[in-house]
């Protein structure tokens, strides 16, 4: 009987090294939006992790906002900029915003999932606007980003930034790879089937469901310090709908069969954004809505689908 | 004692303005089991075409002021019925019998897809349309002051529920309509037409949605955005008093109601936790919401 | 002869309607037994209530002793009782082999991981193995979505069977599968469960079935036990008779 080999690591290594190397001779706006569609694609890989378990979740911005806001008071607050610690604090505040949020969360299916993680990132919207002290619908600024003492500048600094954000990005999907294709990977998918059954053959599907929205969580906030490093700024959008909106958009797009799946989705999306941005402001929710009614209705298993057919066909 | 009556009569207008919301959300899950997201730019469309509208009628400065408060009503069927007939003739039907989470994605891209729309039509400028709301003057209860127009909003929506406990009690295609919220399996069996049932009951929920909206315009400024916060809440409304139920609709509506004008009043910090707190509350202990049917069973 | 599940005046009611009345019953390790009524009688209602599916509200159920009147599906499973469904609960986008690697790993006692891949060639072999006892291999890489309604039925057992159970409740085993099968099908299983020590709980509707293999019977009617003997006394009982057997021209009286 033959298994399949599974090509993602050496597909993400071979991707790295590709990634890198663009990085290095790419222009700095080329550059930038790669960045910003690597740390976009960690937080629709959160998005995808619950949507293997059957779960959508609208409202993905809480975390991504949540790890970005951490990451800008700590900088602008207290004086912190190491980038690790930073990811570090990201990931732990969202670990710690999710593990309480999950034990509500994981008593709701559907429609009662997907609307409550909407309001939570609504009210995490509504607070900051109300917080004068953050800057309110401004914002505030992010201080430059220092790596374990050495403070780098201009160019430097970019590339360096550039480079961390690509060996993050690699760590995390090799890594959540790796689980997707454990006995605890399966889990999500077999709950989404049938959750019945998840329980008569012994496993808790709260917890398994309590565990993905930590998971998520946590790289939706890795995902927030990310952003707010490169763009330096953070405002209170990150967490509303239609931020979310767009990772739905791009995990819809992609499908959930593979981590690879949503990269391609991420860096078109912010293509795209550019360029409708500057050329039609008003109907950028436009264009992602018929895209995603058009996904919905011809490709229900988003684009990665089409070239899973061709290789099972082989 | 003051205090007391000003958090009821709080309670009540804003119960009052979460029950217009929520009914028609109920109204199309009960029917067709769609939780329609796309609620929230019913709700913002409303409250544009009746601001623009009621703008209209009162440019000229020579028609009968009082008569003004038909636009209200003209906006809300106006954009049920144009919205509602394309949405559901247009998108819904053909996703008829899927996932329930396909239906939610369908309608949250429905959801974007309008909030645009409204964009291209009005643009991103605030619009007022005082006009109504000035016109009734304030009233003084107990030296509280209160504005005439937030009771016409009360009288609104309990003529909206009057409307529709008499529509499915004591008519025959209300009957009709039970029974298709219970079984629209055995309904079509016995030939009634479920797919009529579904766009004319689609059009009423969505005629509701904008009337919510076009009955709230004259209160605030309307701007983009507007909706958002409707879907929240009129979610948890509906979740509160079970998903389908009006009954539930209503006493949803007047325990958020209460509560919030209470939190005003008492705790004003804890205002926006307060209405997902009574939800979580509720759920936790009765997770289909107060007034849900029985479980059907699975195994 | 050791008692292995007892239940005292098991009772549940679905708004009018009595799921279950009374019920008191105890069942011997190592026994077979088959639970026969008419539908609706209670007979899937009495298996949720004993795995736990299904909260009664009255009654107590012991397992070995143990008062597992309020545990969920997923603790009584860990005990050692297994159940098999009336309908099939299978994972509908897996192929059949994935069905039975995923129950197999996620067994009681079987270690899981968060990093080894579940695709492994002894976790493969293993689920293969588990699918030829019950002769369905050929179909292994099948979706099960497009598995004919038997074999289906036949996988959730198999699934069912997984880790060494001690109690087997089975709903309908053979419903959907071929008359020519259903035999073999539960010569299969039989076997399996004696050579285990396996304590089987069946409902059926093929009387034959449950006179060739069940030493006792239950049979249900209106949610309570109109009758609990060995297998040739109850069938004779003139209840049984009425609700659930009929006065049947018998086979074996024509030998």
């Amino acid at each position: 009987m033959n298994i399949q080999k599974d090509n993602t690591f050496r597909t993400l290594t071979f991707g790295l090294f590709i990634v890198l190397v663009f990085g290095f001779f790419a222009t700095d706006w080329l550059r930038f939006l790669v960045q910003m569609s690597l740390s976009t694609f960690l937080v629709v890989l959160g998005v995808m992790l619950q949507m293997r378990a059957g779960l959508v979740s609208f409202g993905q911005g809480l975390f991504y906002c949540l790890g970005a806001y951490i990451a800008g008071m700590a900088g602008y607050f207290f004086g912190i900029t190491d980038v690790f610690i930073l990811i570090l604090a990201g990931m732990a505040g969202s670990i710690l915003l999710s593990v309480i949020l999950g034990f509500l969360m994981v008593r709701f299916r559907e429609i009662f999932y997907a609307n409550f993680s909407l309001a939570l990132s609504m009210i995490l919207y509504g607070l900051l606007v109300k917080a004068e002290i953050l800057g309110s619908t401004d914002g505030f600024n992010v201080p430059p980003s220092t790596f374990i003492g050495l403070a780098p500048k201009g160019d430097t600094l970019k590339i360096t930034v550039f480079v961390l954000t690509c060996l993050i990005v690699y760590i995390v999907s090799v890594v959540l790879n790796r689980y997707l294709n454990s006995t605890y990977g399966y889990m999500g998918d077999a709950i989404r089937q049938n959750e019945i059954r998840v329980e008569y053959l012994g496993a808790s599907v709260h917890r398994v469901i309590h565990r993905i929205y930590v998971i998520a969580a946590a790289i939706s906030g890795i995902g927030g310090v990310l952003t707010a490093i490169a763009v330096g700024h953070v405002d209170p959008d990150l967490a509303y709908w239609t931020t979310s909106g767009e990772f739905v958009f791009v995990a819809l797009l992609s499908g959930t069969a593979n981590v690879m799946a949503p990269l391609v989705g991420t860096f078109l999306l912010e293509l795209l954004r550019t360029y409708a941005f500057e050329y039609s402001p008003y109907t950028w929710q436009l264009i992602l809505g018929v895209t995603m009614l058009m996904v919905i209705l011809f490709l229900p298993n988003g684009i990665w689908s089409i070239g899973a057919k061709r290789r099972a066909g082989n | 004692m003051t205090k007391f009556l000003a958090i009821l009569i709080d309670g009540s207008i804003y119960a009052s303005w979460l029950f217009l919301m929520g009914l028609g959300m109920t109204l199309i899950y009960g029917v067709m089991r769609i939780l329609n997201i796309a609620h929230g730019s019913l709700y913002a469309l409303g409250a544009y075409t009746s601001v623009s509208l009621i703008g209209f009628y009162y440019a000229t400065g020579t028609n009968p002021p009082m008569l003004g408060y038909a636009m209200l009503p003209l906006a809300a069927i106006a954009v049920g019925l144009i919205a509602g007939v394309l949405i559901e003739r247009g998108i819904l039907r053909f996703m008829y019998g899927s996932d329930e989470v396909v239906m939610l994605l369908v309608t949250y891209s429905v959801f974007l897809i309008l909030e645009d729309i409204a964009k291209l039509i009005w643009g991103v400028d605030p619009y007022f349309a005082y006009q109504p709301y000035g016109l009734l003057g304030t009233v003084e209860i107990l030296n509280l002051i209160y504005p005439v127009y937030d009771f016409l909003l009360i009288a609104t929506s309990l003529v909206c529920a009057a409307f529709v406990w008499w529509g499915l009690n004591k008519t025959r295609v209300g009957k009709l309509l039970i029974a298709v919220i219970h079984d629209r399996e055995m309904s079509m069996a016995l030939g009634i037409n479920v797919k009529i049932f579904f766009m004319v009951t689609f059009i009423i929920g969505a005629t509701f949605g904008a009337l919510g909206g076009a009955v709230t315009a004259p209160k605030v400024s309307v701007v983009p955005g507007l909706g958002v916060e409707v879907i929240v809440l009129a979610f948890a409304v509906v979740v509160i008093g079970g998903l389908g139920s009006i009954e539930g609709a209503m006493i949803g509506s007047a325990i958020v109601g209460i509560v919030r004008a209470a939190a005003v009043h008492i705790l004003p910090e804890v205002e926006l936790f307060v209405i997902y707190g009574v939800m979580a509350l509720v759920l936790a202990f009765k997770p289909s919401g107060l007034f849900a049917g029985p479980e059907v069973r699975k195994i | 002869m050791t008692t292995i599940l007892e239940t005292s005046n098991l009772s549940i009611q679905f708004g009018a309607v009595v799921g279950a009345s009374e019920i008191s019953v105890a069942v011997n390790k190592g026994e077979v037994i088959g639970i026969i009524g008419a539908n609706g009688a209670g007979k899937t209602t009495f298996v949720n209530l004993v795995t736990g599916y299904l909260k009664p509200s009255v009654g107590i159920i012991r397992y070995m002793g143990r008062d597992i009147t309020a545990l969920k599906p997923r603790k009584i499973t860990d005990l050692g009782i297994r159940r098999s469904f009336q309908i099939p609960q299978l994972f509908s986008e897996m192929t059949a082999l994935e069905n039975i690697m995923t129950a197999q790993s996620l067994a009681p006692k079987v270690s899981r991981s968060f990093w080894m891949p579940l695709l492994q060639s002894d976790t493969v072999n293993r689920a293969l193995d588990s699918l030829k006892l019950f002769g369905i291999a050929e179909i292994a890489n099948q979706k099960v979505s497009l598995l004919p309604q038997g074999i289906r039925k036949i996988l959730d057992i198999a699934m069912a069977t997984v880790g060494n159970p001690q109690l087997v409740m089975l709903d309908e085993p053979t419903s959907g599968v071929s008359a020519e099968e259903k035999f073999d099908i539960m010569d299969i299983l039989m076997d399996a469960f004696a050579k285990q020590e396996v304590t089987v709980m069946f409902i059926e509707h093929d009387m034959e079935l449950v006179e060739r293999y069940a030493i006792r019977v239950l049979a249900f009617y209106n949610g309570t036990v109109i009758a609990d003997d060995n297998t040739q006394k109850a069938l004779a009982d003139s209840q049984v008779r009425e609700y659930v057997v009929g006065k049947e021209l018998h086979r074996t009286n024509f030998s």
